[in-house]
Formats: C-alpha cells, sequence, structure tokens
C-alpha cells in the first residue's frame, strides 16, 4: 500500500474503479487532488453497488407508498404497519460475489449485512430467507458452492438465533460463473421505537460499537461492482469474516440500548463499511463529522487512514448519542463485552474531517459524495417480443411419464436438504415451516403472523423481462394470499448482467417498469430493496433475476391454509383461468429441452380479484388447503399437494377435453390457486367465485394412494421418493469426489 | 396461543441460564410460563448464586459462540459453579440441546455429544421412544411411548466408553431413544449417529435431564404440535 501523500497515477484511479470523466467531476469537487485515502473514499461512495449509479434513474418509478407504509426506500430497510403499535422492517440484499468466491464466509456474512440492517432500525430480526441461484448441476464448481453457501446461511443464522423460514433455490449455467445469494431479513419493532439515521444535534457523540475493524473486506464494494474475470479467485481476501457469535451480541446490546432513551441515530456499518456510514448519517442530516481515527478500535495496530476507512470488518454499529449519555451506553455494551468508542462528533461545516496521529489525513464535502454521486442514463435497448408457442404444435408425451421426470428435476425437487441445515423453529414462532407457498411466523404474544417468501421465475425474465418483472410480482402476492395473508409490501433485489450493455440495460429498465406496473395495481409497494449489476464472467450474463420478497399479514394464525391435503373425498378446485400457455415453461424445458417462446402473461385485474377470492375463501374457513399454481402448472401443483399431506393422499384428475392433455397439465398459465373442499362447503366456495368474477373449475377429487389421470396413474409414495431424492442424491456425490 | 389463564396450583419457581449465545431461553421461558403460571427467572451467566428455585433450565443455543467444544467454556461459568452446587442439594435440573452438551462438559451427566454423523446441521422433528418415564421430568408420559419433538443441532450424536454405556443402560439413566414412528429403534431413524439411538439421560439421581431434543419447540399447537408440553407438566405435578 502506498501512503497517503504518493501521487495519484491515471492506474490507481483505474484501479479503483474511477473513470476518468468520474476523476475530472473528483478534481471539480475538491478544487485540487485527492490524496489516497481520498480517492479510495470516492471510490467506494461512487461504486455501483452504493451508489445505484446505472439504476438510480429507474428505481425512482417504483412505486413506494400506501397507507400503511411507515418508511420507504432510503432507510437501511422498510417499514410497514402491521396495527397494534407494531411494525414489520425489512429488506433483502445480495452478496453474490464475496459468495462465488469464497460460499461460506460470503453467505455467511450476507445474513449478518442483512441483519443488522434490520436490527439498527429498532427490530428485533424474526425470520430470516433466502434467494440462491447456482450453475448448472453438472458444472463442477456448482457441489461445492450449494454445500458452502448453505453451511455459511445456516452457520451464521443458527448461532445468532433467528429462524431461517423460507427462500427458493435454482439450477441454471447462466449463474454457472456468478451464483446469486440473496439474503432477506423481516424484523419486528414498536412504531414509536423505529430508529433512523440521520444525524442531528452539532457537538453530538459519534460512538463506534461492536467488533474491532481489521483489514478484511477492503474494497469489498468496488469488487461487488465490477465483472468477474479468471483471476477472480485472487480476490479472496476482500471477502469478509462472519462471527455470528458476536452479531448476536450486538443485537441484544443494540436493542437493550435502544430501550433506553439515548440515541439520536444509527446505522449499520455494510458495504464500505466506516465510510459509508458516516458519510450517510452525516449527508442525511446536512451536517459534518470529525473523525479521530486512533479512537477506532482496531485489530491490529499500524492499520493506515486508507484501511480503516474501507475496511468492511463485520459486527460493527456507529450512533450518534444524546449529549451526555456516553456512559449509559458505554454500561450496556460493557455488559456485552462489546468494544465501545467515542471516535468523533458532528459539526455544522457540512464537511468529513479525518485525522490520525494528530494529521489531517481527509477532508471532503460530505454532500457531493453521499447524495451527488455520478448518476447515468446508460443506454437501453428493449429485447425482442418472442413468438407465442403453440401447445397444439407439439408432440406428444405421457403426462404421467412427463410428471415423474418435472417432479425429480434440478428445479422442482425438494429442498429438503437445503432447509433442514437452517434452524427454522428457534423463537418458537415459526406456524409454517419450509416447502410451503409462504412462510408463516406469529408476531410473538398475539395471535396475528406474518407471511413471507421470495419469488422471481428468471427463464420468463429471460424472454420478456417485463413479462418476468410482472410476473414475480403477482407470484409473490399470490404466494402470500395462499396462505391467507394480505400481502402489504416487497422488498426487492435485482441482480442483472453488465449495465453498460444497452441490451442488459434493457433487462433492467423493462423490469423495473414490470414490476413497478404490478406493485401499483396490486397496492403492493416496493419498501426497500438492493441492486447488483456486473453478474457477469467472461463477458457471461446471468439470466435476468430480479428477487421479489414479499410481506404479508394474517390478522389470526389459526386461519393460516397450508398446500397438504387434509383427506379423502374432497374436491380440488382450480381457480383462474387455463389456456395451456407452454412457452417459457419448464415443461417445454425439461420435456422438450427447448428454452423459447414468451413467457405467461400476467393480468393484474384478474390476479388481484382472484387473491381477494382466496382471502376470503380462507379467513372464511371454507378451504382445506390451498396452493397457488406455479412452475410446472397444474399437475405439479397437485403432486405438491399429495405430497405434502399426512397420509401421501391422492387424487383423481378429471381434464377438460378442449386442450391438447398436456398443455391443461403442465401450461404456467397465471393467476391461479387449487383449493380443496369438502362437500358441505362446495357451493359456497363456487359462488364466491361468481361473486369476485372468478373462474373456477372442480378438476378432480382427492383419495387413494396415486394420482390418476387419463386413465394413468403413479403412486404418491413413487413421487415423493423422486421429489426428495434429487437433491440429497446429488449432493451426496460429493462426498464420492474427494 | 400458549395460555395466560393462571392456575390454581403452588408456584413452581425455575430459572433458566442465560449465557452470552443462549438462543431458546425465550422459547423455554414461554414453556414454563405457560405450564407453571410464573415467570421464571432469567439468571445472567455472571451471576454466582442461584434463585431459591426448584428447577433449573439449561437451555439451547451456541453458549460464547461455541467456537471451542460445543458447552465446554460455559461449563467453567461462575453460574454454573452455582448450578451445580443447587444440583448436589437436589434441584431438579433440565438441559436441552446445547444445555445437554453443557451438563456433560460440567461433569453433572456422563458421556459426551459429537459432531453428528452426517457432519451437518439439523433441523427436524424425530420420533422418541420414551425409555423410562419413572422421574419428575417425565411422569406425565408413559414408557414406551412414543412422541414427536425437534431437534436442532450440529452436534447432538451421543457418545460415551463401554462402560459407562453398559451403566447408564442397566440403570435406566435412558430416557428417551430416537426411533420411527411405530416406536422401533434402528439406524435409519437415528438423525445423529447416537451410540444406542440415545436422545436423552438422566443422571444416577435422576434429577438432571440432558436431551438434545426441543421439547419447548412443540408445547403449542400452532407450531404443529404439543407433545412437548408433558415435560413441563410433569415437572409442575412433580415440583409443586
Amino acid at each position: 500500500m502506498s501512503t497517503n501523500n504518493s501521487a495519484i497515477t491515471p492506474e490507481t484511479i483505474a484501479a479503483h474503479g474511477i473513470t476518468p470523466s468520474e476523476y475530472e467531476r473528483i478534481l471539480e469537487i475538491l478544487g485540487r487532488a485527492p490524496n489516497l485515502t481520498e480517492l479510495g473514499i470516492f471510490s467506494v461512495m461512487w461504486s455501483e453497488h452504493c451508489s445505484y449509479k446505472s439504476s438510480k434513474k429507474w428505481l425512482k418509478t417504483l412505486p413506494t407508498e400506501a397507507p400503511w407504509v411507515i418508511c420507504g426506500p432510503g432507510e437501511n430497510a422498510g417499514v410497514v404497519d402491521i396495527g397494534d403499535g407494531q411494525a414489520l422492517i425489512f429488506k433483502m440484499e445480495s452478496h453474490n460475489h464475496p459468495s462465488f468466491i469464497e460460499p461460506y464466509q460470503g453467505a455467511a456474512t450476507g445474513v449478518g449485512g442483512i441483519l443488522r440492517d434490520v436490527f439498527t432500525m429498532g427490530a428485533r430480526p424474526i425470520a430470516n430467507l433466502n434467494a440462491l441461484r447456482f450453475g448448472s448441476p453438472d458444472h463442477p464448481k456448482t457441489r461445492h458452492l450449494v454445500a458452502g453457501v448453505v453451511a455459511g446461511i445456516g452457520g451464521y443464522g443458527n448461532c445468532v438465533g433467528v429462524p431461517t423460514v423460507g427462500g427458493e433455490t435454482n439450477f441454471h449455467p447462466s449463474y454457472n460463473g456468478n451464483i446469486l445469494v440473496n439474503a432477506m431479513t423481516v424484523g419486528l419493532a414498536d412504531t414509536n421505537r423505529i430508529f433512523y439515521s440521520a444525524a442531528a444535534g452539532v457537538g453530538n457523540p459519534v460512538v463506534y460499537v461492536g467488533s474491532k475493524t481489521g483489514r478484511d473486506g477492503i474494497h469489498g464494494a468496488t469488487m461487488a461492482s465490477a465483472e468477474f474475470d479468471a483471476d477472480s479467485d485472487e480476490k479472496r481476501p476482500t471477502v469478509q469474516v462472519g462471527d455470528p457469535f458476536t452479531e448476536k451480541l450486538l443485537i441484544e446490546a443494540c436493542l437493550e440500548l435502544m430501550a433506553t432513551d439515548v440515541i439520536v441515530a444509527i446505522q449499520d456499518m455494510g458495504a464500505a463499511g466506516l465510510t459509508s456510514s458516516s458519510f450517510e448519517m452525516a449527508s442525511k442530516g446536512g451536517l459534518g463529522l470529525e473523525i479521530d481515527l486512533d479512537q477506532v478500535p482496531t485489530r491490529e495496530p499500524g492499520m493506515s487512514a486508507y484501511e480503516i476507512m474501507l475496511s468492511e470488518s463485520q459486527e460493527r454499529m456507529l450512533i450518534v448519542l444524546k449529549p451526555g449519555k456516553e456512559e449509559i451506553a458505554k454500561a450496556i455494551f460493557d455488559k456485552w463485552e462489546l468494544d465501545f468508542a467515542v471516535i468523533g462528533h458532528l459539526t455544522d461545516t457540512g464537511r468529513m474531517v479525518l485525522t490520525q496521529h494528530g494529521a489531517v489525513q481527509a477532508d471532503l464535502p460530505i454532500d457531493p459524495l453521499a447524495q451527488a454521486s455520478p448518476e447515468y442514463d446508460r443506454p437501453w435497448v428493449a429485447p425482442a417480443k418472442l413468438p407465442v408457442v403453440e401447445a397444439a404444435d407439439l408432440p406428444e408425451h405421457d403426462v404421467i411419464g412427463a410428471l415423474k421426470t418435472l417432479i425429480a428435476c434440478p428445479d422442482l425437487a425438494s429442498r429438503r436438504w437445503i432447509w433442514e441445515q437452517y434452524d427454522h423453529m428457534v423463537m418458537g414462532d415459526t406456524a409454517q415451516r419450509p416447502g410451503g407457498d409462504a412462510a408463516v411466523v406469529r408476531v410473538h404474544g398475539t395471535n396475528k403472523a406474518v407471511a413471507m417468501c421470495v419469488d422471481v421465475t428468471p427463464r420468463y425474465c429471460q424472454a420478456d423481462p417485463y413479462e418476468g418483472g410482472r410476473q414475480a410480482v403477482a407470484e409473490a402476492y399470490r404466494n402470500l394470499s395462499a396462505v391467507g395473508a394480505k400481502p402489504l409490501a416487497v422488498t426487492d433485489n435485482l441482480n442483472f448482467g453488465n449495465p453498460e450493455k444497452p441490451e442488459i440495460m434493457g433487462q433492467v429498465v423493462e423490469a423495473i417498469r414490470g414490476m413497478g406496473q404490478a406493485c401499483r395495481e396490486l397496492d403492493f409497494p416496493v419498501v426497500s430493496g438492493n441492486v447488483s449489476l456486473y453478474n457477469e464472467t467472461q463477458g457471461q450474463g446471468i439470466l435476468p433475476t430480479p428477487a421479489i420478497g414479499g410481506v404479508g399479514l394474517l390478522a389470526d394464525v389459526n386461519k393460516m391454509a397450508t398446500v397438504a391435503i387434509k383427506g379423502p373425498g374432497h374436491a380440488l378446485v382450480l381457480l383462474g383461468e387455463t389456456k395451456g400457455w407452454l412457452g417459457a415453461s419448464l415443461y417445454l424445458r425439461e420435456i422438450e429441452q427447448r428454452e423459447d417462446g414468451a413467457p405467461p402473461p400476467v393480468m393484474l385485474h384478474r390476479e388481484r380479484r382472484t387473491g381477494d377470492l382466496v382471502r376470503s375463501l380462507i379467513e372464511d374457513g371454507l378451504v382445506l388447503a390451498c396452493h397457488d399454481v406455479s412452475d410446472g402448472g397444474i399437475l405439479v401443483a397437485v403432486a405438491e399437494m399429495a405430497m405434502a399431506s399426512d397420509g401421501l393422499i391422492g387424487a383423481l384428475l378429471e381434464p377438460p377435453s378442449a386442450l391438447p392433455l398436456a398443455a391443461w397439465c403442465f401450461g404456467e398459465d397465471q393467476g391461479r390457486y387449487i383449493v380443496e373442499v369438502g362437500d358441505d362447503a362446495l357451493a359456497a366456495v363456487l359462488e364466491a367465485a361468481v361473486t369476485h368474477d372468478v373462474a373456477t373449475r372442480v378438476i378432480g377429487r382427492t383419495g387413494g394412494p396415486v394420482i390418476e389421470i387419463g386413465g394413468r396413474s403413479v403412486a404418491v409414495e413413487e413421487l415423493r421418493s423422486l421429489n426428495e431424492g434429487w437433491l440429497p442424491t446429488y449432493m451426496g456425490q460429493e462426498i464420492a469426489q474427494h | 396461543m400458549h395460555s395466560r389463564i393462571q392456575r390454581r396450583i403452588p408456584a413452581v419457581k425455575a430459572a433458566i441460564i442465560v449465557f452470552p449465545g443462549s438462543n431458546c431461553d425465550r422459547d423455554v421461558a414461554v414453556a414454563v410460563e405457560s405450564a407453571m403460571g410464573t415467570k421464571p427467572y432469567m439468571v445472567w451467566h455472571r451471576e454466582t448464586d442461584l434463585p431459591a428455585v426448584d428447577l433449573v433450565v439449561v437451555p439451547g443455543g451456541f453458549s460464547y459462540g461455541d467456537y471451542l467444544r460445543c458447552g465446554a467454556m460455559a461449563a467453567q461459568s461462575p453460574v454454573m459453579r452455582a448450578v451445580k452446587a443447587q444440583a448436589a442439594r437436589g434441584t431438579r435440573v433440565l438441559g436441552i440441546c446445547n444445555g445437554f452438551q453443557i451438563l456433560t462438559e460440567a461433569g453433572l451427566l456422563p458421556g459426551a455429544l459429537l459432531r453428528n454423523r452426517d457432519l451437518k446441521f439439523i433441523c427436524r422433528d424425530v420420533h422418541l421412544r420414551v425409555d423410562n418415564n419413572d422421574s419428575d421430568f417425565c411422569r406425565r408420559y408413559m414408557c414406551g411411548e412414543v412422541v414427536r419433538f425437534p431437534v436442532a443441532h450440529a452436534e447432538g450424536n451421543y457418545f460415551a466408553d463401554d462402560e459407562t454405556i453398559r451403566r447408564i443402560e442397566g440403570e435406566g439413566q435412558v430416557a428417551f431413544r430416537y426411533c420411527r414412528r411405530d416406536g422401533a429403534v434402528d439406524e435409519a431413524s437415528n438423525p445423529n449417529g447416537s451410540l444406542g439411538n440415545i436422545a436423552g439421560i438422566y443422571d444416577e439421581h435422576f434429577r438432571v435431564l440432558g436431551l438434545m431434543p426441543h421439547p419447548e419447540r412443540l408445547a403449542d399447537p400452532v407450531l404443529g404440535g404439543t407433545d412437548g408440553k408433558a415435560m413441563f407438566e410433569s415437572l409442575v405435578e412433580a415440583l409443586s
């Protein structure tokens, strides 16, 4: 590392990911050349990861308001009101690049980071979820990455004692060189004790708490803002190391501090560490900040200003205290055996002044770095619309054979091997465990419950990012509705390739446009989110993957619905219209080996009506089970309901003759649910559907040990063993490899 | 919902030990309060004395991060000296999951908990056969009864030397064994490789119980079952 006063060369500038035009701007802002520490600070603050410079223009178009939204994007996490003086605070964030380089620590620190975003606002974290995308199962690195990521998520979440209750996992060759690890945390707070990050009060002390600062993770945010190349393994030292035990202590200490009345503002040190947290707090408050870097607790002596400011050591927080309250706060952190240091104070200068060893190491204006960061309107092209695949043009296949193939394919096989490595029951409120449409966690000490899910269908987004963006939001809405929860709001995690390519930027723009429209029409606003661009290796980009984390509320946890068939002799009623849409379907990919065609369109007005109907049926106790119809269509959905049932209860299905059988069985028409209804309630259900103007069809009856359709059948037990077998068998070969 | 109805029974007093890194302390406090009608004392690890109680619970979690052998550091903590002293005077001690690990490390129970056979953390419901119900912890269960509790651990593989195994088997100190739904005890129903499918054991006086599965996690119908409730009800019945 060169010294702070060494000359800034064009190579140094380029190595910091700063473009020549951005450097011109830095010279303009400072009126002089920056020193190395200052350049480092600019580079992380203006990185794509921290500044959203490519996506900002489009993110502004998303709807962020509803009567129940307390705080939308811009804070550490989004906040929604759930009545009784309580609020949910949640967000999803990516840790893609670090997880590819070092899967265990990358995934673990992803969980740690998102937990801090939530408890920094005053919430006790009550649930974690994750959205994972891996490369092809045949790729030599995939097993190692799955094993490491799952162990890392479990290793962190299990230790901090927050249940990991849900998520999704896909495999596709486009992720071979860029896996996606998106972690989501939901927390519970009192509405009168929500904490924000805007600093206030000139002279107020600025306090550092948590772990000591080490030389790990320096420039992580810059790494996350560049494409990978063949030498990416050399970036391993930029991956941070997590300590979930310290995080657990930090949660308890912060919540204990928050119960007193001494905090002005609080912010976790996430990407870009002390730099980003201090600049954001000061900028939001319109104030300046003086920091004495000699007071920052460090793991080793001799750390430079550059290293201290750019370290991404984990489990650290920055707090502005009310004047004279240092002793109260210190006593709490002493109890939890965490570092506590007053490192500076607020000023009215609007400048960040960093001193070390009695000398000024950096003196920067705050707003131009934090708020006036570059914003690009990158050129983009809308992707061409793909032709619609006609089901009638496809060859015929035995549907039972196709079902057996689909139910055991990597994208539909049971994820039990994954979620059994996560403690999904700690905290004693998990009412619906992983494996259903949405996870449900009771609000502690009440009868209310929170439903949560993560959804996106990347193959739809690849075929048509606009429809794919709409579908991701609609599916989250559907999964929450299917357990009986009113959908409240979403957090998004937008994962794309290199935005400097117009076709990739086109995916970003179109997906956001689609998401925005669906969020608006479904009253399901975006309250927080994260963007991860440059998910490319050697020019190969990922499928566009705008993951949607949905959160909803059940007024009475006892009314919650599950997917499992409850008994024989009940009607299975399909809600919503079926046209047999096979374009971009899983059937087309797995059975025909084709990944083409336009994806199924989402009819948002119908989506809303059907969702309203489903929730009212569940609320009125008219349905015994409910499952949304998604990947794999009706036959896969029925199979999943049967495999989840206690006695492996099957069903006899009666398809209509008007459609090709495979199109009816496996078409992925949107906006559909299957409900199990007892004979006593059937008339009421059908009548309610008429009232809500929703198409219905009784598609069969439950009972027997098999699923039977068109004279062919398969035992539910066989389906279950196929479905449960794939992932453990696949991962078992990891051991055989060694 | 757990019941908030105050029962008309002499109050049983319980203390729950809280280490830095404990994370099932609140869960077990809910189950204890629900059965006993009174809030348990929450006792911080630095305490050197315990309040006068009938029952001490050492809960699950990752005490001190468990970066050393699980439970090894907690076993040396100030509060565990107090727990040992109380146990010697006859106070009932229940250790669940990390609590079981701590009790073995502290010498209150024989044997040790090793890394799971498959080297992975496992969180799932398991079936347990009640091998010996003749204790204050299990009197509401029947001998041979099959119950369902969840496990959530990476180090639950019970091990002891041959002589110890012979002794605890001979003295009826095995409280629970992993089994199939129908009660058959076999390799397939053993989630972690424990010797003899041992899931929980008593000390020689049947006043200390340690088990890896979590009775407090299935003590409320909303959570999917209530088989764990009878353990807390047994303690109330026995100690009041």
